[in-house]
């Protein structure tokens, strides 16, 4: 067996952990922005750039794609080249990896902040945008098999396991969930509507969870906490067993984003039921690192690397946990559309994703710069006061959920809501987000420590761009009968496997040409005065959507007493066959708008709108008063028009040219109206357009109601 | 609903792609050691010259 010589790629894993560094940076500045406007709305300073609804995409993009994104690259191409024993497959896909995903984040941040989105929770970003990350990602899978086929090591070690699984699923999942079909260059409407787009929508997003913040990072645990403890791992069975089991049952667990909603029941128990089984693998992956340190705790005190590792192992324990929990439906009745989810977000996002990714940048900045680590002081301060910051965020926000949603619960004895107003359970729990926010300023603080004393290592040390290693190669033909030399030919003996993989070949290309037509049947609305939103209706929904209003406002009242109470009648499936997409939302920090057709006039929608804590004092809704400066493209509305009927929206032949005259019919109705009101605006105006969907929504199944006179409760 | 249908059948697609992976890797005998695996990626083969290479690892 000769001996080869070569050397492993590190400039490549050096890049990516920068980008992770300053993405980190970026993506935490803005999700602390947002916290902060969520007691002073006022520090968007009036700009629509930087308003709540329209960073928080930004920030959800930027710190799972961008900086647990990078992170994952930084640790994949790292591993990956040591456990394969080879260097990466080819250097210029790896350097169109680096790039082109660095390009995408900065147009991800450009398109989100100007209102460029598909509305699509963690799905935001616009098709061309799409397409591209669908090219960078197959460049990422082809880079990483290529490494993969030209190892020198026969044995796959676990954690290449969970690269593969990652780089499969985020494939397919992106693929179906982006299905869309383009207006402009910047504007499409996904293919599936209402229920249907929710229920692709919350497959795709919480299987992003999955396969994006959980299979990558276990294979990062199974490399890194092993190296650092320099121990293996506890149980090797173990971890190729939880593997396996995970990855199974996964996948079905989506439908629990969406308990009480209008998705039909068995869909919603059967998320459940896996939910609940996830508890198993998780557990299983947590335990392996967690006892993979028996014996070794002493030199957990001392080593900063390892303080991270434990946390974050011991965080996804903990969300791990609490997820099947949150899927029980009686718990979900009280936690869902408040900020427990999100309290139950960040112990995962802040201690596994984050606290592991440093945990990593610690052990390897020092190895890619041949040194020691600056300070371990200052990691040790990191430690800490990033420590502070996860329970101090998770607390105050396990409060405010369960305290709100009591609230929204809460009947008098003679059977009336007792808090009819919603923005009284919001100020209730403001103290809450102040807390909230201070702590988020504390972990953001103690990743900066991070970035100066990683800083510092890089300056001391000196860069190793190629790190010279030596293997014997791979011995071929170990099994006689199955050549790996030529993979094919396992499939040509096995004619049972072979016909089973053209079969899977033939379906996926079959089932893209029929989905279109498929879905668009069934899109026949089940509720027969359900009818096709106006054109003007349309514009105001795509300008809801572009404003982001969804981040705060949920379309989906359950059929829970206090909800039918509070917003209305609830919420029918047959009621969303037109949405394009989906706007149910996941969080209440405003009330539920399923209903809010006809209940005020449109003059409390204009004040409101230019000025909300003018109609309700003491609301942390930001003003969008440039909804009234700036206009609607009147000239793109054809077209919308055409695209919905290629969708299957019943709208008359050549309506498409009937669009801009019937617009102008309603928005002068509007107009009128508001002139009465004392209130001039132009016709054209975005904020026309809002008033004229915010009044439609709804109102199809229910009777024309009286408008209410203003300033009666909401 | 009838969307229901087709993510059925991509997570049945994604299942039964692992479960061939599965059974591919496991006639390959990938878990036929569930031991040294697990110490032997503790040891980076560097060049130092000193360090020869030994198969599973120099304790």
């Amino acid at each position: 067996m000769a001996i080869e010589t070569f050397e492993y790629d590190n400039k490549i894993v050096r890049n990516f952990g920068v980008a992770t560094l300053v993405w980190g940076i970026v993506g935490m500045s803005y999700g602390l922005l947002a916290a902060f406007q969520l007691f002073l709305p006022e520090l968007n300073l009036g700009i629509a750039q930087t308003t709540f609804s329209r960073i928080r995409p930004i920030h959800t993009n930027a710190v799972i794609f961008a900086f647990v994104g990078n992170g994952i690259f930084m640790g994949v191409y790292y591993s990956l080249q040591r456990l394969c024993k080879a260097r990466m497959f080819s250097d210029t896909l790896s350097k169109i990896h680096f790039w082109g995903w660095q390009a995408i984040i900065v147009a991800a941040a450009f398109t989100l902040s100007h209102g460029f989105t598909a509305g699509k929770e963690y799905a935001e970003l616009e098709w061309p945008i799409d397409i591209a990350i669908t090219i960078i990602w197959v460049i990422f899978g082809w880079n990483m098999f290529g490494t993969i086929i030209k190892r020198r090591e026969r044995h796959m070690y676990v954690a290449i396991w969970f690269y593969i699984a990652t780089f499969v699923t985020v494939a397919l999942l992106h693929l179906v969930n982006s299905f869309e079909l383009p207006v402009t260059l910047l504007k499409s409407y996904p293919v599936y509507a209402g229920v249907q787009d929710a229920l692709v929508q919350w497959w795709y997003g919480h299987n992003a969870v999955a396969f994006f913040l959980t299979t990558p990072y276990l294979g990062l645990m199974y490399y890194y906490l092993p190296k650092a403890a320099n121990r293996p791992i506890f149980s090797y069975r173990l971890s190729i067993v939880h593997f396996w089991s995970l990855i199974f049952i996964y996948i079905w667990a989506g439908p629990h984003h969406l308990l009480y909603t209008s998705l039909p029941d068995w869909a919603q128990s059967l998320g459940t039921v896996f939910s609940l089984m996830l508890l198993a693998p998780s557990w299983g992956g947590m335990l392996n690192g967690l006892l993979t340190l028996r014996g070794a705790w002493d030199r957990v005190r001392d080593d900063p690397v390892l303080k991270f590792m434990v946390v974050a192992v011991t965080a996804y324990g903990m969300s791990t946990f609490e997820g099947p929990m949150l899927a029980l439906k009686s718990v979900n009745a009280i936690s869902h559309y408040t900020d427990w989810t999100i309290a139950h977000v960040h112990v995962g996002a802040l201690g596994w994703n984050g606290f592991l990714t440093f945990g990593v940048l610690y052990w390897l900045i020092p190895r890619l710069y041949s040194t020691k680590l600056y300070s371990k002081k200052l990691a040790e301060y990191h430690f800490w006061i990033g420590f502070l910051g996860i329970i101090g965020y998770a607390l105050p926000l396990y409060f405010a959920g369960i305290t709100q949603s009591l609230m929204w619960k809460q009947f008098t004895p003679e059977g009336f809501l007792q808090y009819p107003n919603f923005l009284e359970t919001v100020l209730q729990i403001v103290p809450m987000y102040l807390i909230r926010a201070c702590s988020g300023t504390l972990f953001l603080s103690g990743a900066l420590l991070g970035v100066y004393n990683l800083f510092k290592t890089a300056k001391q040390g000196t860069a190793i761009d190629n790190e010279k290693a030596e293997a014997p190669a791979l011995e071929k033909n170990i099994v006689s009968d199955s050549p790996p030399k030529y993979k094919h030919r396992i499939l040509e003996r096995k004619p049972v496997l072979f016909l089973i993989l053209v079969l899977i070949a033939v379906a996926i290309g079959g089932i893209i040409e029929i989905i279109p037509t498929y879905l668009i049947k069934s899109n026949v609305p089940t509720i027969s005065n359900v009818k096709p939103y106006s054109p003007l209706e349309l514009e105001g929904r795509d300008i809801y959507v572009a404003e982001g209003c969804y981040n705060c406002h949920s379309q989906m009242i359950r059929p829970f007493r206090s909800e039918t109470e509070r917003y209305g009648e609830f919420s029918k499936s047959g009621e969303f066959v037109y949405d394009h997409p989906f706007q149910w939302g996941s969080k209440r920090t405003g009330p539920d708008l399923h209903r809010i057709g006809g209940k005020y006039p449109d003059a409390w929608h204009y004040n409101h709108m230019i000025n909300p804590s003018l109609m309700s004092p003491g609301s942390i809704m930001p003003p969008y008063p440039w909804l009234a400066e700036k206009t609607v493209d009147f000239e793109v509305t054809p077209a919308k028009i055409r695209a919905m009927q290629k969708l299957g929206v019943p709208y008359p032949k050549g309506f498409d040219q009937l669009a801009v005259e019937d617009m102008h019919r309603q928005a002068d109705k509007i107009v009128a109206e508001l002139k009465e009101a004392g209130i001039s605006v132009d016709p054209k105006s975005q904020l026309i357009a809002m008033i004229a969907y915010l009044q439609r929504m709804g109102t199809d199944i229910k009777p024309k109601a009286e408008t209410i006179v203003e300033g009666a409760s909401e | 609903m009838e969307v229901v249908v087709i993510l059925i059948f991509f997570s049945l697609i994604i299942a039964a792609g692992f479960l061939i992976a599965f059974i591919l890797a496991l006639r390959n005998g990938q878990f036929d050691d569930l031991v040294t695996p697990s110490m032997r990626m503790l040891f980076d083969n560097k060049k130092n010259g000193e360090s020869k290479i030994k198969k599973t690892g120099e304790f």
